[in-house]
């Protein structure tokens, strides 16, 4: 159906083909995942099926593309557009009309079908995509996924029999990303439409590919296969083939089910390992002896029980009732009978003490928003305390943007108070505003004016009062390879992010917020974008980060709040809220349920620990005595 | 088009009956009515008629604009005819105006200026009829202005474009997308001007719109490239094939027409041309609808569930109409009380029928059903 000839691309003005050697064929009706790191030229490679690429883009691209027997060389992406719906990365982009209903039909008028046919697809597909509601609402209304389903529907209308999608399900939340998901796997099952499709978040799509093509690097030729054979060599890989490799399973799972089938071994090594680490803890608090305890803990492996020992000034209960620092991220040993002390230690952290509240840096009192008629967030009571991240989840739409927008004093509340850092937001001016609480915005790109990264960084010195080099410094850190006249647009999506986050931490705000941080970011980026986050957690920085990424949430997350309907409907630790829906527990978590594991770190780092030690076995009889 | 059954709210409910019809308004009729205001507004000055027909569209815009982003596009309009306004008194009170006057409200340092510049004054006596003339004037701009926008605020121009003729709908389109592109402008520019807050910079102010201006060009230029991409990719500009004895038969009728019509429009104006004009003119006309009808073979677009126009849209149109047509009748009957003299200096009056007139432009607000929010 679709066939790359000895494909490559160069755009003007570059020195290189952005891709080459594309050589592969996808048949009809099947799924076609394609994968790879960011800048790889994933979208040059789908803009080649549509024609977009050369005709839209510009540059030479060599050898020969067909889609359905059509060469794109002499068929233009209008004359192509009855076989083939591309769907780009920012949907926004796409819409053509202003209402949804309208938006469904445009392409089906441009190819001129009978005007029954058209009222039956639209409202087929109203249905498919869960959109009857939404029908004449104005498209730029809509949220995020909204917009990406109406998207797509506008492309599946005229039934294409093939399907190009960028990125379908970045920007949508677990729930609705699985219904696009059902989507294309219906169109592929039932009408035998070919689907080709990149996307960064492996973990929600690879387990639905037929065949994978893979981009391992810039310029390289691309690979193609068995999903699961391609997965084992990949750079970029979802968390349960990362696990899978960690176990050392062959072939690799794809799907957490198969995974689960294979992980009974793996559970009891798990279970093993989290006895002794638990022992070895227990005895550190007993001994309240800071540096023994730590030098234990690490033992145990339990980064946890370190912050608990290195604190514990002579007290038995600290590890109980020690807030938890990054700890929270790390396993609670649920299925053991030996480890009482550390069970205790991982109980939910009772409700924030006075003296606590205190020091809170957010604080959100039966906040209620009104916006355009609607009732965008309703009674939410929210604080943050220093040096905790906390992950707002929730449908697309819930709010989640409206309450980052409330705490930097871009939304106004309607009813309630907000205090940050003790002002009041939307009613600080800017300047004070920004030492306060600094917010990188679902898109990077609106808080860069500049043309170079060097004067953005001046410039970001010069607004937060910080002393000169700050900023650039910052990024330096970030994006170690970033030259100071690149212009912001030339960066990829993470590296913008990155640029930023440099800007907005130039301030030093205390309170640090981000929309969406790892829309379009692949898992090095992703894995990068965790590190800073962590080591700003760790400094004493607050961070409310609102994502759909379950697994990004697991990573970093103390504490989950769930909004849904402008609502808060769960708030407490990470491990509790994740663990007990369906649609939010990281890959990991299901795998080896009914242990609490969150991520493929702490299992790895679980299995490197040294297996129990007899000094920690006896320190744990001596604590049984007492 | 007269079989649409006009509809009340109440049946826009979710309903799967294949006749159910969304409760809009045929937006060809807010533009003719809005036109027609238009036109009401520039046959007349007094001050007291163009803030009734005013008031009279604002009253419509608030009670059936709807949650759109466009009809917020309504108060930028309304900025701007207050700017344009603004503007107009003060380059009278700058550079002085030709109206004589005798009131000296005051009087400005004049510039002395070169003899070149002769006829050109700078400074000197402000008086109160030169205002009342450039206020006057002023008004009626801004009124024009205002019914521009509501317009666009009632029906979004690009629900217009399905109501073109097929052989139309390309250069439509090219002309939507170029009127959205204002909004979509204001909509980066307070989107950009809120992100600077999170710079810590004013969102407030000129030099805040200045420094956003380059992005949001930018981001608008960027768009539009992308939207062309799109659009192309979603079969814009397709061409069914037509036999060439078609296609040259469409070129010749639409430019025989379009001839035609010039001919016959300059046959109508000059004095010998009168007994061919008419005739011209006439098959001028035929002429290039038939062009345009053939042209249609060419785009093989269909169209989805086109706009009705019922009952309602005729009296939309029609009110807007009648209001151009009595102010037009007016300003021939009654041109002192239309256009009220500044000199002497006298109070503007409202004429009575012509302000009845004017208030018929509320009509809409009263028979329109209102779009569900």
């Amino acid at each position: 159906m679709i066939r790359f000839e000895e494909v490559s691309v160069t755009y003007e003005g570059a020195a290189e083909p952005t891709v080459r050697g594309v050589d592969f064929e996808v048949p009809e009706g099947e799924l076609v995942l394609l994968v790879g790191p960011s800048g790889v030229g994933k979208s040059t490679v789908l803009g080649a099926v549509s024609g977009l690429v050369p005709h839209f883009t510009g540059g030479t691209l060599r050898g020969r593309v067909t889609v359905a027997g059509r060469d794109t060389r002499t068929h233009r992406p209008r004359e192509l557009a009855d076989v083939v719906g591309t769907v780009g990365q920012d949907p926004l982009a796409h819409f053509v009309t202003d209402t949804v209903e309208d938006e469904l039909a445009y392409g089906m008028e441009s190819l001129g079908l009978a005007p029954e046919v058209m009222r039956r697809r639209v409202e087929e597909t109203l249905d498919l995509l869960g959109l009857a509601d939404l029908r004449d609402r104005p498209i730029a209304t809509l949220s995020g996924g909204q917009q990406q389903r109406v998207a797509i529907g506008s492309v599946l209308t005229p039934h294409p029999q093939v399907l190009v999608l960028d990125e379908p399900t970045s920007a949508l939340d677990p729930a609705a990303a699985e219904e696009v998901l059902a989507v294309l796997q219906r169109l592929v099952h039932d009408l035998g439409t070919t689907v080709l499709l990149a996307e960064h978040r492996l973990e929600r799509v690879v387990q639905y590919a037929d065949r994978v093509v893979l981009l391992p690097s810039p310029g390289a030729a691309p690979l193609h296969g068995d999903p699961a054979e391609l997965m084992s060599v990949s750079p970029v890989y979802p968390p349960v083939v990362d696990l899978g490799r960690l176990a050392g399973w062959s072939p690799l799972p794809l799907t957490v089910r198969d995974a689960r089938r294979r992980a009974a071994d793996l559970r009891e090594r798990l279970a093993a390992r989290v006895a002794a680490g638990s022992r070895a803890d227990a005895a550190a608090g007993s001994r309240a002896d800071a540096a023994e305890g730590s030098r234990a803990a690490v033992a145990g492996g339990s980064r946890a029980a370190a912050a608990a020992g290195s604190r514990a000034a002579g007290a038995a209960r600290v590890g109980a009732a020690a807030p938890r620092q990054r700890g929270q991220a790390t396993p609670p040993p649920a299925e053991t009978s030996t480890a009482p002390a550390l069970r205790r230690l991982f109980r939910r952290r009772p409700t924030p003490t006075p003296e606590l509240s205190r020091q809170h840096i957010a604080e959100i009192r039966s906040l209620a928003v009104r916006r355009d008629r609607i009732t965008a967030l309703r009674h939410i009571d929210l604080t943050v305390a220093p040096g905790e991240t906390v992950a707002l989840m929730g449908r697309n739409g819930a709010g989640k943007s409206t309450l980052l927008g409330s705490l930097v004093g871009l939304v106004e509340p309607t009813a309630g108070t907000v205090h940050v850092g003790g002002a009041v937001p939307h009613r600080t001016p800017p300047r004070d505003l920004v030492r306060r609480v600094g917010l990188v915005p679902q898109e990077p790109r609106d808080l860069l004016y500049a043309d170079t990264v060097a004067a953005e960084c001046t410039a970001a010195d010069r607004d937060a009062d910080a002393a000169p080099g700050t900023c650039r410094a910052l990024v330096s850190e970030l994006l170690p390879d970033i030259t100071d006249d690149t212009h912001p647009r030339d960066l990829s999506e993470g590296q913008r992010l990155a640029l930023a986050l440099a800007v907005v931490l130039a301030a030093r705000p205390p309170l640090l917020l981000l929309d969406e941080p790892t829309r379009g970011l692949d898992y090095a980026a992703k894995a990068r974008l965790v590190t800073v986050l962590r080591a700003l957690a760790a400094e004493g920085h607050a961070i409310v980060l609102a994502t759909h990424d379950v697994e990004l949430a697991a990573e970093i997350a103390h504490r989950v709040v769930l909004l849904a309907d402008g609502e808060v409907i769960a708030d407490g630790p990470t491990a509790e809220i994740v663990v007990s829906s369906p649609s939010y527990a990281p890959q990991v978590t299901k795998i080896l349920a009914p242990q609490p594991w969150l991520t493929v770190t702490e299992v790895r780092d679980a299995l490197a620990s040294p297996p129990t030690t007899a000094q920690a076995r006896k320190a744990h009889a001596r604590e049984a005595q007492a | 088009m007269g079989s649409a059954v006009p509809r009340q709210r109440g049946q826009a409910e979710p309903g799967p009956g294949p006749q159910q019809r969304r409760a809009h308004l045929h937006p060809g009729a807010w533009w003719l009515w809005s036109l027609g205001l238009g036109t009401a507004a520039t046959r007349t000055t007094n001050p007291l008629l163009l803030a009734l027909l005013i008031a009279a569209a604002g009253y419509v815009v608030a009670t059936h604009r709807s949650a759109a982003p466009w009809a917020r596009s309504y108060t930028a309009f309304a900025r701007l005819a207050a700017a344009v306004l603004l503007i107009r008194l003060a380059f009278t009170v700058v550079l002085g105006s030709p109206i004589p006057g005798t009131h000296v409200l005051l009087t400005l340092p004049e510039v002395p200026l070169p003899h070149w510049a002769q006829g050109i004054r700078l400074g000197g006596e402000v008086t109160a009829e030169a205002l009342l003339f450039s206020g006057y004037n002023g008004l009626q701009l801004a009124a024009l202005l205002i019914c521009v926008g509501a317009a666009n605020a009632l029906a979004s121009p690009a629900r217009l474009l399905k109501s073109l003729p097929g052989a139309l709908y390309e250069v439509g389109v090219a002309v939507v997308v170029a009127l959205t592109f204002a909004p979509h402008l204001i909509a980066d520019v307070q989107r950009l001007r809120a992100a600077r807050r999170l710079r810590g910079r004013p969102d407030r102010g000129i030099r805040g719109l200045l420094q956003v201006g380059l992005p949001v060009l930018e981001g608008a230029l960027e768009r539009s490239v992308a939207l062309a991409a799109a659009m192309d990719a979603r079969g814009y500009g397709r061409t069914a094939a037509v036999p060439a004895r078609v296609r040259r038969t469409t070129t010749a009728l639409t430019l025989g027409g379009l001839l035609g019509v010039c001919a016959g429009t300059y046959g109508l104006l000059t004095a010998e041309g009168g007994t061919y004009g008419l005739p011209v003119l006439g098959a001028g006309v035929v002429a290039a609808l038939a062009g345009l009808r053939l042209g249609g073979r060419r785009t093989p677009r269909t169209r989805y569930r086109p706009e009705p126009w019922g009952v309602h849209a005729w009296l939309v149109a029609g009110s807007g109409a009648a209001v151009a047509a009595l102010l037009a009748l007016a300003s021939v009957r009654d041109p002192q009380a239309l256009h009220p003299g500044v000199v002497p200096l006298v109070a503007p009056t409202l004429p009575l029928w012509p302000a009845a007139a004017v208030l018929l432009a509320t009509l809409p607000a009263f028979i329109v059903p209102k779009e569900p929010s």
